[in-house]
């Protein structure tokens, strides 16, 4: 009976060898594969199970981590003034994902980021808890806090984005209505139905929605500094005292419609100063027209249209159309027809002008450091490009300083040395134009010194106002000003 | 002197008049395998709590007084016994509590309806389970005494089989009825005891009837066939397995009585013909039951797809199927373990939830053990399955052989079953693993088995009667008036 006996144990010993095999093919072959599998638990588990890193702004952080009362992930978001800082943070909800910053970001600010391989193994060997690390950014507490509230207090849907004109850094980047990223940080029944609230779907304010970078307005008349940007750059005119060659009426080519102004300004023949300081769009209309669709398109994508921008917060494309015929490029060049912007584009444009015709890359995170704050990246300024020319644009920032000064921007003035550059903009929208206009305000302001330290645009879609009120000199130049007046305060 | 021959013959453990019996060797042993679990135990506690728990020194306490008892017996009643299978069993036992021990620190499992802690009772099972083991030591004096029982045995097995399908007693756990509820105790598992009654029966049956089946045969195309009647058992056996598929839907305790039998036929027999028929028979059963029983078929289709299984159980469906996450769950913690595992303590083995401690139980050494921790318990298993295989060599009758060959190969299949099933090598079924998971039946009956093979070790490892006693016995033939 021993031979079977044998046999038996050779097979009981193949049985105990499948399983060893297997069992390596589990934990050896395919164990990294399973142990990172999203849909493994203890992916999230390990990625809440230490305090996130925080985002910084002016040396202060703007978000914490406190431990969930619920559930098995340990660690949860907090947020300071979430509403105000919503459009640069984004939201790091343990149900929900993440979004903008903290989703851009998560890496470095969960410390699972290679760069931060170093630091963590010193760590584990010292015993320490790991620790994400953190992502300063360049916004001014001052200047978002003044944009937000002045949104707010509009009480409308609005956006603010300030630019500092010779870097690029993003100074305030608000949008309203906000939303707290705090309330749906965890992993709870309570979490899903704030979550839920904020959807489009269930709120049609849409708080949730980044109109800073993601939504595209008709700019209106703030577009015709792009436009008479291109007039002095093809040698059109070149000065902004040398009368146009602008009729009124004036029909547009092709069609036997008029371009109308808004009220009787004196616009015929008006030099470019007194065009842009009244608004008039039969000249810069005629001027669009003049230097046709290609150029004005080229000059448009020269100051950032037509291309997303990486802030690193992706912004959407601004658009201005191609392939249209004369009368259409007439309404394209005073910011109507296909023509939308973004208001971080818009801001781009002031920038560009102010910075003497250069316009530098906006960014909003100025390096990314350790927990203990040795800088793992920063980033430097960058040129994107250069739409005008440094004379060009000191011609279009005097221009644009008269529309301050005695135009339709009186209301951004700010006085004691500071002078401030802008445009106005009332755009139509709607079918047949019957919506509420959006009131829009670009500016800039310059110091005593010629140094230019924040450039603005401001945009407010105000659906219960009285249309008649709406106005980009009444609602949108004072949050503009506002704004202006805090980062030359906090330079102080 | 041939019963001499023949014993070194069969197995070199056999060796001359005073052969050492090797309990000092297992009371080593012991102590490794009641030191090991303690420290496991305190490990536990540090990495959960940051504290040494507060009853390790009742539990370490409790253990090494368990296994002492367990030695003790062996000492007196079994004194030859195989050295190894006491402290394997130990090991595993204790590894089993320490594991059962940290599930219970679980806060999500301890967040499910119905969690009690589960560490009391299985140390409460595994006190009755080395009771129950001196008990087999003491009063199964000689195995032999288990021959007479053959045929009540046989009804003993057929009744604890199909307990669990009496209305009223039989309790339906996720689908497999192999439960049986008993008033006032909780839940049993009659499938685990019938284990061991069976294999006595068919080791008794079979040793009368193997020379008939042996020898009595036809060949055709190279095998021995056995004649028409002599299908008779293996047929029996075989309709049986397929009623207990069918009616109480467990794939693996079917595959475990069956594979046994054929294992057993084999070694009595010695041909090879049996398990051809076997496999032949076993696959036909498998696939025909599995093409009509919905609960074998979701079996495969999570063994298959266990990905999917995972998505389906997080939806609703309207296919009337139970769908369970928790092989994939079982997966990702062996894969999450990798070589080294997390560490006691540091796992997340019980996002599987329900059974994480019994049927699951592995996964969690998976996780917090690691590929090194999984493949010494595997060789764990293994070696008490080799020291049963030996015990079945070295014992000295045919009914000795027969029973050690049949327990160890059903510990070695259910092993098999188990393992295979959480680690996703075969269709997952309700088993449990020895010694190791969280039940008190599989604790009592395993202990029980353990004994068994100590008795027949002791019985084999004992020393013949020396010849000088009588030294004419072996070498004449004496034939008994009648």
């Amino acid at each position: 009976m021993n031979k079977p006996l044998r046999r038996i144990a050779i097979f009981c010993g193949l049985l105990v060898l499948a399983l060893l095999i297997r069992d390596n093919w589990l934990q050896y072959v395919k164990a990294d594969e399973l142990r990172t599998q999203t849909e493994n638990r203890r992916v999230a588990i390990e990625r809440y199970a230490n305090p996130r890193g925080d985002i910084i702004v002016d040396g202060e952080p703007i978000t914490g981590s406190v431990v969930a009362k619920n559930g098995d992930f340990k660690y949860k978001r907090t947020y300071k003034n979430g509403p105000m800082w919503a459009p640069v943070t984004g939201y790091s909800s343990q149900a929900f994902d993440g979004s903008q910053l903290e989703k851009i970001n998560d890496g470095i600010l969960t410390g699972n980021d290679d760069r931060l391989f170093f630091r963590n193994t010193l760590d584990m060997i010292t015993g320490k808890q790991k620790q994400g690390g953190n992502v300063v950014t360049t916004l001014n507490a001052a200047a978002q806090k003044a944009a937000y509230n002045g949104l707010k207090e509009r009480g409308g849907k609005g956006a603010v984005v300030a630019l500092e004109p010779s870097t690029g850094k993003i100074l305030a980047l608000a949008s309203y209505p906000s939303y707290d990223p705090s309330s749906f940080a965890g992993n709870t029944n309570k979490d899903a139905k704030a979550w839920n609230s904020l959807q489009k779907n269930n709120n049609p304010a849409d708080p949730m929605q980044n109109r800073a970078l993601r939504e595209t307005y008709p700019p209106g008349s703030t577009f015709k500094v792009v436009t008479a940007a291109a007039a002095l750059e093809n040698g059109k005119y070149t000065s902004a005292d040398q009368p146009t060659d602008s009729p009124l009426p004036w029909t547009m080519p092709g069609t036997t419609t008029q371009l109308k102004n808004e009220g009787s300004i004196p616009c015929k023949n008006a030099t470019m100063r007194v065009a842009l300081q009244y608004s008039c769009n039969t000249v810069f209309g005629k001027i669009g027209s003049d230097l046709g669709n290609d150029k004005m398109l080229a000059e448009a994508k020269k100051f950032g249209f037509a291309a997303e921008q990486f802030t690193p917060i992706r912004s959407n494309a601004s658009v201005f159309s191609s392939g249209m015929n004369q009368s259409q490029t007439a309404l394209s060049s005073i910011g109507q027809y296909n023509t939308a912007a973004t208001p971080l584009q818009m801001a781009m444009v002031a920038s560009a002008v102010a910075n003497d015709g250069k316009l530098m890359k906006p960014y909003m995170v100025s390096e990314l450091s350790t927990h203990n704050l040795d800088v793992i990246e920063q980033t430097k300024p960058q040129e994107l490009s250069q739409p005008l020319s440094t004379q060009n644009a000191q011609i279009l920032q005097q221009m644009m300083e008269t529309v301050v000064e005695k135009g339709t921007g009186t209301n951004a003035q700010i006085g004691g040395g500071v002078t401030v550059g802008g445009k106005t903009g009332t755009a139509q929208h709607g079918v047949a134009n019957s919506a509420n206009p959006y009131a829009w305000f670009i500016s800039f302001a310059k110091l005593s010194d010629g140094s230019s330290p924040v450039a603005v645009a401001v945009v407010i879609e105000d659906e219960s106002a009285n249309r008649d009120d709406i106005s980009g000199g009444g609602l949108a130049a004072p949050i503009a000003k506002d704004v202006m007046k805090a980062v030359i305060d906090a330079k102080k | 002197m041939s019963s001499t021959t023949n014993s070194t013959h069969h197995t070199s453990t056999i060796g001359a008049i005073g052969a050492p019996s090797r309990r000092n060797t297992e009371l080593a042993l012991l102590v490794f395998a009641v030191v090991i679990p303690v420290f496991a135990y305190a490990n536990v506690g540090l990495a959960i709590n940051d504290q040494v728990p507060a009853g390790l020194l009742s539990y370490g306490l409790g253990l090494g007084l368990m296994a002492g008892v367990g030695h003790l017996g062996v000492r007196k009643f079994a004194p030859y016994a195989d050295p190894l299978l006491l402290p394997l069993a130990t090991l595993l036992n204790g590894l089993g509590l320490v594991i059962i021990y940290r599930l219970d620190q679980s806060k999500l499992l301890q967040s499910l309806p119905n969690f009690a802690p589960a560490a009391p009772r299985q140390l409460l099972y595994t006190a009755l389970g080395i009771a129950m083991f001196v008990a087999v030591l003491i009063f199964l004096k000689d195995h032999r005494v288990l021959q007479r029982y053959t045929y009540i045995s046989m009804f003993a097995a057929l009744v604890l089989l199909l307990l669990p399908l009496v209305p009223g007693l039989g309790a339906d756990v996720f689908g497999a009825k192999i439960w049986i509820r008993v008033p006032g105790l909780g839940t049993l598992q009659p499938g685990e005891f019938a284990k061991i009654v069976l294999a006595v029966f068919f080791a008794g049956y079979l040793m009368v009837k193997r020379d008939a089946l042996a020898l009595a045969s036809r060949r055709f195309m190279g095998l021995y066939l056995p004649r028409g009647r002599d299908l008779g058992p293996i047929l029996v056996v075989w309709a049986i397995s397929i009623l207990i598929l069918v009616f109480e839907t467990d794939l693996g305790t079917s595959l475990l009585f069956f594979g046994m039998f054929v294992i057993m036929l084999y070694v009595a027999t010695e041909r090879t013909s049996w398990i051809v028929f076997g496999l032949l028979m076993s696959a036909v059963g498998a696939v025909g039951v599995a093409s009509f029983e919905p609960h074998i078929q979701t079996r495969v289709q999570a063994w298959l797809n266990p990905m999917r299984e995972y998505k389906l159980s997080r939806q609703i469906t309207h296919d009337g199927i139970l769908h369970s996450d928790q092989l994939q769950q079982a997966l990702w913690a062996f894969g999450s373990g990798g070589t080294l595992g997390t560490g006691l303590g540091q796992g997340h083995s019980d996002l599987i939830k329900f059974a994480a401690n019994s049927d699951f139980v592995l996964a969690t050494f998976g996780e917090e053990l690691g590929l090194a921790g999984v493949m010494a318990i595997l060789l764990i298993y293994g070696l008490i399955v080799e020291r049963g295989v030996r015990t079945a060599l070295a014992a000295r009758d045919p009914f000795g052989k027969l029973l050690a060959i049949g327990l160890s190969g059903a510990f070695a299949l259910q092993v098999f079953v188990v393992a295979g099933g959480v680690m996703g090598l075969i269709p997952l079924t309700g088993m449990t693993l020895p010694f190791v998971a969280y039940g008190g039946s599989s604790v009592l009956a395993n202990w029980a088995l353990i004994g068994i093979l100590i008795r027949i070790s002791d019985t084999a490892r004992r020393p013949a009667p020396t010849p000088a006693s009588n030294p004419d016995a072996e070498m004449t033939q004496v034939v008994r008036p009648s």
